[in-house]
């Protein structure tokens, strides 16, 4: 029988190890974009924070701190994936050969 | 419903293992956003499916964020990029250490069953993190934007006052933990991580920026790791090591390309070693006007471009995408050299020339481009310093001896557009400006191009 930490170990460890594996492959010519889309990846503790704010228990505190926590990581999740597809589209290949 | 959101995670989580998979070449990057948005919606969508208690709250919350995101990400322009990188690197991590400090405080009347052991070590990690990369990430962001200083800012015994202060928070935050009802000692430990955010940040230079903001973003990353750990939410602890693997990836892809530790970024203060030098004695330089430079260019059947950060500063990317055009069409071959730490953050010279329409199948990386330098008739050197600098190779006393350059010595000619001979951000002397084959020429890198472009087809009619 494992616990949720045991697990919660397991999940990090091989997390880690798939994304040390294929971040490397990346090209350097992607890194900024990377660094954007992995960005709004990590907005991802907009799920925290909406766990947070719809407990029952929720006090006006943690209400106020987890509103301003959804409102900052959606601005990392919105603006993150869309500047970097804006960076994406400007990498073109040439167009005709000459 | 529970077992569902939970399927609904284990998806999410592939999407953005896709997502990142996908990035790594520009024909299927576009594909992996996709996948992230994607991965994203699910995670959130089945968030609010099982829990929606105070909707309004969060309903409220997501449109002020979206309604922020949008004009951020249209209106910022690409020079801009390293500025908004920080920020939003400050926007996730205060998202997580507030997060982390709501829960502490929620289930702080039940201290007894919930904040045991491992659940109050990942609290105190999560917020840790979180605080002092938010103040950190608002400090590189202040000096990117040039509010502050971009100077590293150095004082008598920096190392041993961060040293103490970092102790103590650590400190602090091992008694939150033992001692979880203390409420009174968490506000002082958020305190001292926001204030050891700023300390750290304060002697980095802006060489140092790429390893640094790839660093942070590492720790925005571990902190909503940490989160999943307090939270027990494997989508979190995947997507924030995902984040943690990418920052530190990218951080020691800097570190190795500048040939210094973690260490010697975080506490070395780059540029600040060698005090006022002795040896500033005049050398001879030749300098050259933008006719003589464009007569040069015509004449050449190979030109390597080295941009670096004086290009983003002087906003000459489409200037230079126009020189790149009239040479093409001449049929001289135009490459762009790019090292790995030009610019302000890992890829920063890609995306400035790729946003001027240059195809990125011209940028070419350092291992790659350096053994064409002996072949290669002129290397145009725009706003690049250290990079370039041949003492790495050989000046055993340079502060930055051993840091992999472009070989742009060994080109036939060398021509270096540059202001003035004030030496550039780590305050050394480039010995490449005063080799024989070099020509300075003193301008504004967007004016001195123009000037050249200006020459060129008159050259032709001749």
């Amino acid at each position: 029988m494992s616990s949720n930490l045991e697990i919660g170990l397991y999940v990090f460890m091989l997390a880690t190890f798939v994304g040390l594996e294929v971040i490397r492959r990346v090209s350097p010519l992607l890194h900024t974009p990377l660094m954007s889309l992995t960005n709004a990846i990590s907005a991802i503790s907009v799920v925290g924070a909406i766990l947070i704010i719809s407990n029952d228990e929720a006090t006006t505190m943690s209400k106020v701190l987890g509103f301003v926590a959804i409102t900052a990581a959606t601005t990392n999740i919105v603006s993150g994936f869309l500047i970097t597809d804006r960076m994406l589209k400007m990498f073109k290949r040439r167009e005709v050969k000459k | 419903m529970g077992s569902l959101v939970n399927y609904i995670y284990i998806l999410s989580g592939a999407l953005f293992i896709l997502s990142l998979k996908w990035m790594n070449s520009p024909v299927t990057a576009r594909r992996g956003i996709f996948a992230g948005e994607a991965g994203m919606l699910m995670a959130v969508g089945g968030t609010l499916i099982g829990h929606h208690g105070n909707w309004e709250w969060i309903l409220a919350a997501l449109l002020i964020g979206t309604a922020v995101g949008v004009p951020i990400a249209y209106i910022m322009p690409m020079t801009a990029v390293p500025q908004r990188t920080a920020m939003s690197h400050a926007c996730g991590a205060l998202a997580a250490a507030l997060v982390g400090t709501a829960e502490y405080y929620q289930r702080q009347p039940h201290a007894s069953t919930e904040l045991v052991g491992f659940t109050m070590v990942a609290l105190v990690i999560e917020t840790l993190l979180g605080f002092l990369t938010f103040t950190g990430s608002l400090m590189a962001m202040g000096k990117l934007q040039e509010i502050l200083p971009s100077r590293p800012l150095v004082y008598k015994n920096q190392n041993a006052i961060n040293f103490v202060l970092f102790a103590i928070a650590i400190g602090l935050g091992v008694r939150v933990i033992l001692v979880p009802t203390d409420t009174w000692i968490f506000p002082i430990f958020a305190g001292l991580s926001l204030v050891f955010g700023v300390l750290l940040l304060l002697p980095i230079g802006g060489a140092d920026m790429p390893t640094v903001i790839a660093l942070l973003n590492s720790y925005a990353g571990l902190s909503a790791c940490a989160m999943g750990f307090a939270l027990d939410n494997k989508l979190l602890i995947i997507a924030g090591a995902l984040d943690g693997s990418s920052g530190l990836i990218l951080s020691i892809i800097m570190c190795k390309a500048m040939n210094r530790s973690f260490a010697n970024v975080l506490f070395g203060a780059f540029g600040q070693i060698q005090p006022a030098k002795a040896k500033t004695e005049q050398r001879p330089v030749r300098s050259a006007s933008a006719e003589e430079a464009a007569s040069i260019l015509e004449a050449a059947s190979s030109v390597i471009i080295v941009p670096g950060y004086g290009l983003a500063v002087a906003q000459a990317q489409h200037k230079i995408r126009d020189l790149f055009d009239t040479l093409m069409k001449r049929g001289i071959d135009v490459k762009f050299a790019i090292h790995p730490v030009a610019g302000r953050m890992p890829g920063h010279m890609n995306v400035l020339l790729a946003e001027a329409d240059i195809p990125y199948d011209r940028l070419i990386g350092m291992d790659d481009i350096n053994g064409e330098f002996p072949q290669c008739d002129v290397a145009l050197v725009i706003g690049a310093n250290d990079v370039t600098n041949p003492g790495a190779r050989t000046d055993k006393s340079s502060p930055i001896f051993g840091m992999p350059i472009l070989d742009v010595d060994k080109a036939r000619t060398v021509m270096v557009i540059k202001r003035s001979m004030n030496p550039g951000f780590a305050g050394i002397d480039n010995d490449l400006y005063y080799m024989d084959k070099t020509l300075m020429l003193f301008g504004d890198a967007k004016a001195f191009v123009s000037e050249i472009l200006k020459e060129l087809p008159a050259a032709v009619r001749a």
